[in-house]
């Protein structure tokens, strides 16, 4: 039994150790969040399409100017809306969008404690 | 009591869910940038077409004019149905028509112009799709209308008779 | 002649609904066993619902264009294959497929619930009658797939290329008898609450329509996924998606309710639970219905928009609920002997935590999904909710989740003892601890994974663990579990060591880097029945020297004109190879896109294993 337990924990360990082929790549990370606006559902990051391709140009240029990535979606939303975000951003408009699930994760939290009775043995 | 206050809430939450799906049957279910937004138009260097020399925005859209604005490209079929309402329009004396070349190869574009008549006496390249970006636009073709460097009109898609008079109609 | 025999079959089987009613309510006040006549009735209205089906069919194969249905989605060079699915594949034959297996479940019911209470029985027809109905006029007023068209066209309008693929061709029948079946569950339920019978009984009786609904629905939400993966181009498998989210929010309620119907059958507990989720799957399946049909909502696979079709399945969606609503407050009353006592520590309050947990994902995916309907209704913003939204609502949650899941199956019923159980908690402090120790210094997202991919390890060997030592004890507890840690550990992997290469290239032309050669060898054409094609042959030389040739295609359909890029995968055990290639417009070269996904076939295996979980229990009683 103790063999068992020492060689998970070796695995565990094994596992915090490999290191992870992070996709550090700013690009694709916000154009993975960005909406391709003439497609059906597709990011631009996965689209092919013309609109895609530039908007893909354009972040690489604005990444190469400096902008931050917060800047660069500031920059596109005013542009073309809110819509072509797809983390929805916390604001007053959003805020029932984040907040509605925690409230629904804690209201259960609260009808399953209330209906525990700790019996002793 | 607190029972059927629950009972109450409930029913009131599925009606109002009910209501709002309804409203949101009757919206439209595409989304279009609002069309008629008094916006200022944005600020930009582009490239000439033939020339490839850059020019500033301000330079070409000056105050008190009326200029129309509109982005092909030869590849794109709509934009050949809408050239000949382009054609005319350039004839109206107090309209400057600023073409934007989309993502096009430069004597395609030509040959399109050749073929179908040049209504632009402005001719602007965009390789890249950057400034088509710039302008709030995501496709071919987008047409906009501009006084006073506001945007006083933008056409998504192909022109058609009731746009050109509409246009007509706000450059008198 | 067919067009007008499914069409007035059709009107048939609506009419049945009257003698089934009458005989219904009859047999109900009256005699002490069933009509026979109500179950050869219903028999009757199935097989009129089928001839229906199967007149479409034969109007598709034959490329009848005087079927406005038809016409507007096939043509005569589609394989045969695909005409034959192309009847369910838009608004108006989908619907006759809902039909279809809505008249058939209530058939089956009658022929499997013979030792069922009568009343029972009939009620449960009934309102599976309701639904059956509505649907029956939703069709015939709005949705007919027999209307003429006149004169004859000689072609069809043809069927989206995209859609011609083995897997989505049967991806709508297996997704719906899971969808669609919910709804007897509801009947079911609406009836044994009406009647007082929510009891142990019952739990047994429907456990089975619970499963069989469950199954069909993984592998119809899997099947879909894998469609596309190979079919879009682009290497996603889900994209939380309107139309994708609204599979899954049933298939969440209906794991809820299969755990819960678990403890029903030991004990007489959770009783509100199983009806609320009995009401809520098929609630949900409307709808779902309701936000893919009637253009409320833009997505990626949306039939077409109708507002007027919207708005009656939106009024049928809420007469259904407002119904259940009534005969919840009114007809339930609760049976349990004990208002909610159980120990802490206990298998019936680890199933209250996952119900807990379940219903906080749901409310995640259908907050997600509604929202941006409510605040364009109230507000006029209009917003977009993507993956972003999800993954970090979600998967942080994934962690404590995949804990209770450990120790739930542990525990036993009523009561246990968690002093032997010590070596579990211990096991999770401790790798808790050195993970902590190990990550302090990164970024939060390797922190969540790390620990996430510990956590779904740990399960993952426990559910080992039990195979070796329990055998078939719990035997499908055991296999889904199994599965459901394999999913969380394949997708992890999966999403963090894929690696991708995106590039333009002429013909002849290599890529290179330090992890890849790719060499665009030549171009090649070929024209097949409906389409022409250009193909390019990549030879891939990886670091380790191992040549891969790949054959990415350029495809332009004839009938309707649209032209799509069809990947070539490449797939063993421990990855995928992905390749696309696309055309830059007015450029000489193309772009190519290179991905290396290892683990994704496991996603698909780890999921057939979660389905495999309930095959094992569905066929359990029968041995």
């Amino acid at each position: 039994m103790i063999y068992i337990r020492f060689f998970f924990i070796i695995f565990y360990l094994v596992i915090a150790q490999i290191s992870y082929a992070q996709d550090n790549n700013l690009k694709n990370k916000i154009t993975k969040n960005l909406r391709c606006l003439i497609c059906q559902g597709q990011s631009v990051y996965d689209s092919d399409s013309e609109f895609a391709n530039s908007v893909k140009i354009l972040v690489e240029n604005k990444i190469q100017d400096g902008f931050t990535e917060k800047q660069i979606y500031i920059f596109l939303k005013k542009k073309y809306g809110d819509w072509i975000l797809y983390d929805p951003e916390f604001n007053k408009s959003t805020y029932f969008l984040w907040v509605l699930p925690i409230v629904m994760f804690l209201i259960g939290g609260v009808l399953v404690f209330k209906s525990f009775i700790i019996k002793k043995n | 009591m607190k029972v059927k206050i629950f009972q109450v809430l409930i029913i009131f939450l599925f009606v109002i869910i009910f209501l709002v799906f309804y409203k949101g049957l009757n919206n439209s279910n595409i989304y279009v940038p609002n069309k008629n937004l008094k916006k200022e138009i944005p600020n930009f260097s582009v490239k000439e077409f033939s020339s490839n020399i850059k020019i500033d925005s301000d330079k070409i859209f000056l105050d008190d004019e009326f200029y129309l604005m509109n982005i092909w490209a030869s590849w794109c079929v709509p934009c050949r149905e809408e050239h000949a309402l382009l054609v005319d329009l350039s004839k109206h004396k107090n309209l400057t028509m600023v073409g934007l070349n989309y993502k096009d190869n430069f004597v395609s574009a030509k040959k399109f112009l050749k073929e179908l008549d040049n209504p632009y006496k402005i001719l602007l390249t965009d390789p890249d799709g950057l400034i088509s970006i710039e302008w709030g636009a995501y496709g071919v073709p987008e047409t906009f209308l501009i006084h006073d460097k506001k945007i006083l009109i933008k056409i998504i898609g192909p022109l058609n008779e009731n746009d050109k008079n509409e246009i007509i109609e706000l450059i008198k | 002649m067919v067009n007008l025999i499914g069409f007035y079959a059709l009107v048939l089987g609506l009419g049945l609904s009257f003698p089934i009613i009458f005989f219904s309510i009859q047999n109900f006040i009256n005699s002490k066993i069933l009509d026979k006549k109500l179950i050869f009735f219903t028999f009757l209205q199935f097989f009129l619902v089928l001839i229906s089906f199967l007149g479409l069919i034969i109007s598709f194969i034959n490329s009848d264009f005087s079927n406005e249905t038809v016409f507007n989605h096939s043509h005569t060079t589609k394989p045969l294959f695909y005409k034959i699915s192309g009847t369910w594949g838009n608004h108006e034959g989908s619907l006759l497929l809902w039909l279809l297996v809505l008249t058939s479940f209530i058939f089956l019911f009658f022929l499997r619930s013979k030792e069922q209470p009568k009343k029972y029985r009939i009620l449960t027809l009934l309102f599976q009658q309701l639904i059956i109905i509505g649907f029956f006029i939703f069709l015939l007023k709005t949705s007919s797939p027999f209307n003429y068209i006149f004169p004859l066209p000689s072609e069809g309008l043809g069927l989206n290329p995209i859609l011609q693929d083995p897997a989505l061709a049967i991806h709508p029948p297996i997704l719906y008898v899971g969808y669609v079946g919910s709804s007897l569950i509801f009947s079911s339920a609406l009836s044994a609450m009406s009647l007082n019978y929510i009891s142990k009984e019952w739990a047994k009786h429907i456990k089975e329509w619970v499963l069989i609904s469950w199954i069909f629905l993984t592998i119809g939400i899997l099947i879909g996924s894998i469609w596309a993966y190979y079919e879009l181009g682009w290497g996603g498998f889900w994209f939380w998606d309107p139309v994708e989210n609204v599979s899954l929010m049933p298939w969440l309620v209906l794991t809820t309710l299969l755990h819960c119907i678990l403890v029903l059958e030991k004990r007489l507990m959770l009783t509100s639970w199983v009806v609320i989720l009995s009401i809520a799957a098929f609630s949900l399946s409307m709808c779902g219905t309701f936000l893919v049909r009637s253009g409320i909502l833009n997505s990626v696979h949306t039939f077409a928009n109708d507002p007027e079709r919207g708005l009656y399945i939106l009024i049928f969606l809420f007469s259904l609920i407002f119904l259940s609503l009534f005969i919840f407050f009114f007809f339930y009353k609760k049976n349990e002997k004990d208002k909610l006592s159980f120990f802490l520590v206990s298998k019936e309050t680890s199933i209250l935590i996952n119900n807990w947990f379940m219903m906080y994902f749901l409310s995640v995916i259908l907050i997600g999904t509604i929202y941006p309907i409510f605040l364009d209704v109230i507000s006029s913003e209009k917003i977009s909710v993507g993956p972003p939204f999800y993954h970090k609502l979600i998967i942080p949650f994934l962690i404590p989740f995949l804990f209770f899941m450990t120790l739930g199956p542990k525990l036993k019923w009523i009561k246990s003892d968690l002093s032997d159980k010590i070596y579990l908690v211990i096991f999770f402090i401790l790798s808790f601890l050195i993970t902590l120790q190990i990550t302090k210094h990164l970024e939060t997202k390797f922190i969540f994974n790390t620990i996430l991919i510990i956590f779904a390890f740990h399960l993952f060997f426990i559910t080992i663990k039990d195979f070796v030592v329990k055998r078939f004890n719990n035997l499908s507890q055991n296999i889904s579990h199994l599965g459901f840690s394999l999913f969380i550990l394949s997708i992890l992997f999966n999403n963090l060591f894929s690696t991708e290469v995106i590039t333009n290239l002429k013909v002849g032309e290599t890529f290179s880097s330090d992890k890849f050669n790719i060499k665009f060898e030549k171009l090649s054409q070929k024209k097949i029945e409906n389409y022409q094609s250009i193909i390019g042959k990549f030879t891939i030389e990886n670091s380790n020297g191992i040549i891969e040739i790949m054959n990415p295609e350029l495809r332009i359909y004839n009938q309707p004109k649209i032209s799509t890029s069809e990947a070539d995968i490449k797939t063993d055990f421990f990855s995928d190879r992905f390749i696309t290639m696309n055309i830059v417009q007015n450029q000489e070269y193309f772009n190519v896109r290179y991905q290396t996904k290892p683990l994704m076939i496991w996603i698909w295996l780890s999921t057939l294993l979660i389905a495999l979980g309930g095959i094992t229990s569905f066929f359990k009683k029968k041995i």
